[in-house]
């Protein structure tokens, strides 16, 4: 009887293992799956014509994405210019002055700001920007992406900067080398990577982007580089053209999804070669 | 580093300036005439170089991004009512550029062709007919075979001037409707799925078993959909198509086009049709706005309703009647800048 | 090294070191004050803008459920029962799968090629753009569930409550997994080696010493994912089926707050339309807030804590 209770427990355990396995392998299915409808449904039409035509009218065939590719750089360019900079600057307040009143609370507000809804955010800004400009623009929509920038390359600075060994920061202060210098001069790049880890993830989340984008940027059947007028990007395309009933459309938008994965899958890995060169360096 | 960012920021900035070369114009609203006006604007900026950006949000929204002066001109096929003229911060024109029609779409194997009137297509939007099947259906089909399958009714998801036609006409030839749903851009519809967009709709009803919905008719016809015949007021089965909807438009014109033309009295007419209207500020000259701009807008509608009429037909929309472009030409000349006219 | 404090160097400087030192300090404090000013700002715009519609309906909003922008009247239910079905839903289906990995990456093979591999994976999941999803479901789950939705014979839609669950529990599984695993590899040693040393077998551990201890953890990682779920707008909007009616069962068609935000922003002509709309996103942002902030208080004593 003994036996047969232990034999049980086994059978358990195995089973419990061979579940557990089965759970985690079948979890990876999704991704595999998406990442092979895209392939098969998309890579045809990347063409050259295809990254460099303005999209065509409705019941024309053929078009590009040229339009949708230049806005969403020239977003991601809009919302990294003031976030970096802000976004570090945030950080390095957070590490080194962790014990004022005001980290706490900012930390709170970085939370809540990582967490809330991307069209909450829309919301935001269309009523701070376009309203009162008086128009659509590129750079209410790089303002929006860059609010969600903020958490993610302030928490990544905290971060990177709270690992750094102490003793760095008092050999530099003992040789008499002002704070502020020594934060800029000497911390800083030494946590280059992690900072950089933190912008790189923070650009590959807000790219593909749309709710926040619906309006603010508005999107454009033209090429425009004004980042005072409306933008075309590429989630607008995918999500326009998905929800349109013309195969062409389609056809553009697995297009645009292959691209668009393509650029956060290599974003990731480059964020994960990074991270290991990092690690070593202490 | 610092000054890599600051000559970014310089470029960025003047951007601006330097593109003062090609003028821009941005118009938002219906998808109802967007398949029209994609190409409509592709052709003029082939033409004439100046671009017009349009994106196809909805009527509701055209009517909005109008009002809060964020676009150039709006774009609806649902006029806009007299209060919201009045409460708008200046006049506002509406100028018809095409007329188009509602068709009735739906999604049955072999795509036959089927005939409705009016109190059955009330009914199936309100819930009470529920079934391909039903009684009322087969007598108006006769021959066709209708499978025993579940209605799925597709609507739109936002506010839209297409859902204005549509439940203008239904309010029209149904009481019950009336009472329980009304008319407007937006509505709480009884049963069904909402999509976004003419495109939406469309697209959900091409690849969905036994659904049926409302659809600008090009949208429709652009994807082999079948359309519905509907009994017009005369008694007589009509087909949606550019003839039948600009025979709806044949009737005596207010002067600033603001009409719905549905269940028309026309015994030939197609009884959902309906004007689409550019809304514009009368007068030009707000917000800073540069003289540039109105002759831009005035140009781009003039020839709209001359030159690009001819486009209208293949894509499944009726040019205006000579009547309507008479008046529409009127409106336009009522545009001014500080008061003077612009396009005399 | 040159040196620094020659005098001809101090003297020449423009600004002084204290200065410099005070520019800095002022940036950086100024830089974690506009934090904070960015959130109040948006909370209060939140807030100023849903002014009318609060005003008008007051706490019946939460409880209307009729959402009738023709006859002005809103209230918010029908977009709360579909939110919180979608989400908790997910939440369920995703649960075991995310328990999974991080139960494997987190005990039994923390180093090796398949759990590097699952660690990618998981990583590249979290990657993903919504649209993207939304997309993918839209043309290759919409039609498989419509065929089983006719199998078990319910009406076809394809879209609904059920097809918005699935795709939103394959997003949100990396946030319960990785959560779950750092805290599962937390577990000290010695309360898993005293188990083993009474006979207990890798199972037992697990379901009985592991999780248990890990439990606020993962709780943690559950409030994290539901946070995420709650405010996810595009995968959603694109296979919720879009339909303002209270939702009446698993496979209608429905909203979220956040779908139907992003659905009728643009069009809202009437300023309670508008309003409304705005309160929406008010709820959903102190929901989600609120949930975000319990998750991370969670985290943060366990870190410290230990």
């Amino acid at each position: 009887m003994r036996e047969s209770r232990l034999t049980w427990r086994i059978a358990k355990d195995r089973g419990f293992r061979g579940m557990i396995i089965f759970l985690a392998l079948l979890s990876m299915a999704p991704l595999v799956l998406i990442i092979f409808y895209i392939m098969r449904n998309g890579l045809l039409s990347l063409t050259w014509n295809f990254f460099v035509e303005l999209p065509r009218p409705v019941g024309e065939g053929g078009g590009g994405i040229s339009n949708a590719l230049v806005g969403t750089g020239l977003l991601v360019l809009i919302a990294a210019i003031p976030s970096i900079p802000l976004g570090v600057a945030a950080g390095i307040y957070l590490c080194e002055y962790r014990e004022k009143k005001l980290a706490y609370w900012a930390a709170l507000a970085v939370d809540v700001l990582q967490g809330t809804p991307s069209i909450v955010i829309g919301i935001i800004v269309y009523v701070w920007v376009v309203v009162s400009v008086g128009s659509f623009s590129a750079l209410s929509g790089g303002m929006a992406l860059g609010i969600m920038m903020l958490p993610m390359i302030i928490k990544g600075t905290e971060e990177t900067l709270m690992l750094i060994p102490h003793a760095m920061k008092e050999a530099a202060l003992a040789l008499g080398v002002p704070y502020y210098r020594t934060i800029l001069k000497v911390i800083l790049p030494a946590g280059a990577s992690g900072i950089m880890t933190g912008v790189l993830i923070s650009i590959g989340r807000v790219a593909g982007e749309t709710a926040p984008l619906l309006f603010t940027a508005f999107g454009n059947a033209f090429m425009n580089l004004n980042v005072l007028k409306p933008v075309n990007a590429l989630p607008m395309l995918i999500y326009n053209y998905a929800t349109s009933p013309y195969p062409e459309w389609h056809r553009l938008a697995w297009g645009a999804s292959c691209v668009l994965v393509g650029f956060v899958l290599t974003l990731n890995l480059s964020v994960r070669i990074m991270t290991r060169r990092w690690k070593v360096q202490f | 580093m610092l000054l890599t960012c600051f000559f970014l920021l310089l470029c960025l900035f003047t951007c601006p300036a330097t593109r003062a070369g090609s003028m821009e114009l941005i118009g938002a609203g219906a998808t109802f005439p967007y398949p029209l006006y994609s190409k409509l604007f592709y052709v003029y900026w082939q033409q004439t170089g100046t671009k017009i950006n349009y994106q196809a949000i909805g009527s509701g929204g055209g009517q909005r991004q109008l009002v809060n002066m964020t676009v150039d001109f709006g774009c609806s096929d649902a006029f806009m009512s007299d209060e919201a003229l009045r409460t708008a911060p200046a006049e506002i024109l509406h100028v018809p550029t095409c007329l188009g029609a509602v068709a009735v779409t739906y999604n049955l194997p072999g795509n036959p062709q089927l005939r409705f009137t009016p109190d059955i297509i009330a009914d199936i939007f309100l819930g009470k007919v529920a079934r391909w099947n039903e009684p009322r259906i087969i007598a108006a089909n006769p021959g066709q075979n209708l499978p025993d399958q579940d209605i799925a009714v597709v609507h739109r998801s936002e506010g839209s001037g297409t859902t204005f036609v549509f439940t203008d006409y239904l309010r029209k030839v149904s009481d019950a409707w009336e009472k329980r749903v009304g008319r407007g851009k937006a509505v709480n519809w009884p049963v069904g799925l909402g999509s976004k967009g003419n495109p939406g709709v469309a697209g959900v009803i091409k690849y969905f078993p036994g659904a049926i919905g409302y659809v600008e008719l090009g949208y429709a016809l652009l994807n082999d959909m079948p359309v519905a015949l509907i009994r017009n007021k005369a008694g007589r089965f009509v087909r949606p198509d550019p003839k039948t909807t600009s025979i709806a438009a044949d009737i005596p014109l207010p002067e600033d086009t603001r009409v719905t033309l549905t269940d028309t009295d026309a015994p030939l007419g197609y009884p959902i049709s309906s004007f689409t209207w550019l809304l514009v500020f009368k007068d030009q000259a707000y917000r800073g706005r540069s003289e540039a701009k109105g002759k831009a807008l005035t140009g781009a509608l003039w020839w709209m309703i001359h030159e690009g009429q001819q486009y209208a037909e293949p894509l499944h929309y009726a040019p205006l009647s000579p009547e309507a472009r008479k008046k529409a030409e009127n409106i336009i000349r009522a545009m001014s800048y500080y008061g003077s006219p612009i396009h005399p | 090294m040159e040196a620094l404090f020659t005098p001809e160097r101090i003297r020449s400087r423009k600004l002084s070191v204290k200065g410099r030192e005070v520019v800095f300090q002022k940036t950086v404090f100024l830089s974690a004050l506009f934090i904070v000013v960015l959130l109040l700002g948006i909370f209060l715009s939140l807030i100023v803008y849903s002014y009318p519609s609060l005003n008008t309906f007051g706490a019946s909003f939460l409880f209307g459920r009729v959402w009738n922008p023709v006859r002005g009247t809103f209230g918010v239910l029908p977009f709360l029962v579909g939110t919180l079905a979608t989400s908790f839903l997910a939440l369920a289906i995703s649960l075991p799968f995310s328990l999974a990995i991080a139960i494997f990456i987190g005990e039994y093979s923390r180093e090796g090629w398949l759990s590097s591999i699952l660690k990618q994976v998981t990583e590249l999941l979290a990657g993903v753009p919504s649209i993207i999803y939304g997309f993918w479901a839209l043309f290759v789950l919409v039609p498989v569930i419509r065929k089983m939705e006719i199998g078990v014979g319910v009406f076809p839609y394809g879209v609904g409550i059920f097809s918005a669950s699935l795709i939103l529990s394959v997003m949100i599984i990396p946030y319960t997994a990785s959560m779950g695993r750092e805290v599962i590899a937390l577990v000290p040693s010695d309360i898993k080696e005293a188990a083993y040393s009474l006979g207990a077998t890798r199972q037992e551990v697990i379901t009985k010493v592991v999780l248990p201890y890990a439990r606020s953890g993962i709780m943690a990682g559950i409030l994290l994912a539901l946070g995420r779920a709650l405010g996810e707008t595009m995968a959603v909007t694109m296979v919720i089926g879009n339909s303002n009616l209270l939702p009446k069962g698993l496979f209608s068609p429905s909203n979220t707050m956040a779908s139907v935000i992003a659905n009728e922003f643009t069009e809202a002509t009437a300023r309670l339309y508008l309003s409304a709309l705005v309160e929406v996103g008010l709820i959903l942002f102190l929901v989600t807030m609120i949930i975000n902030i319990i998750g991370k208080y969670i985290i943060k004593r366990i870190r410290v804590g230990g």
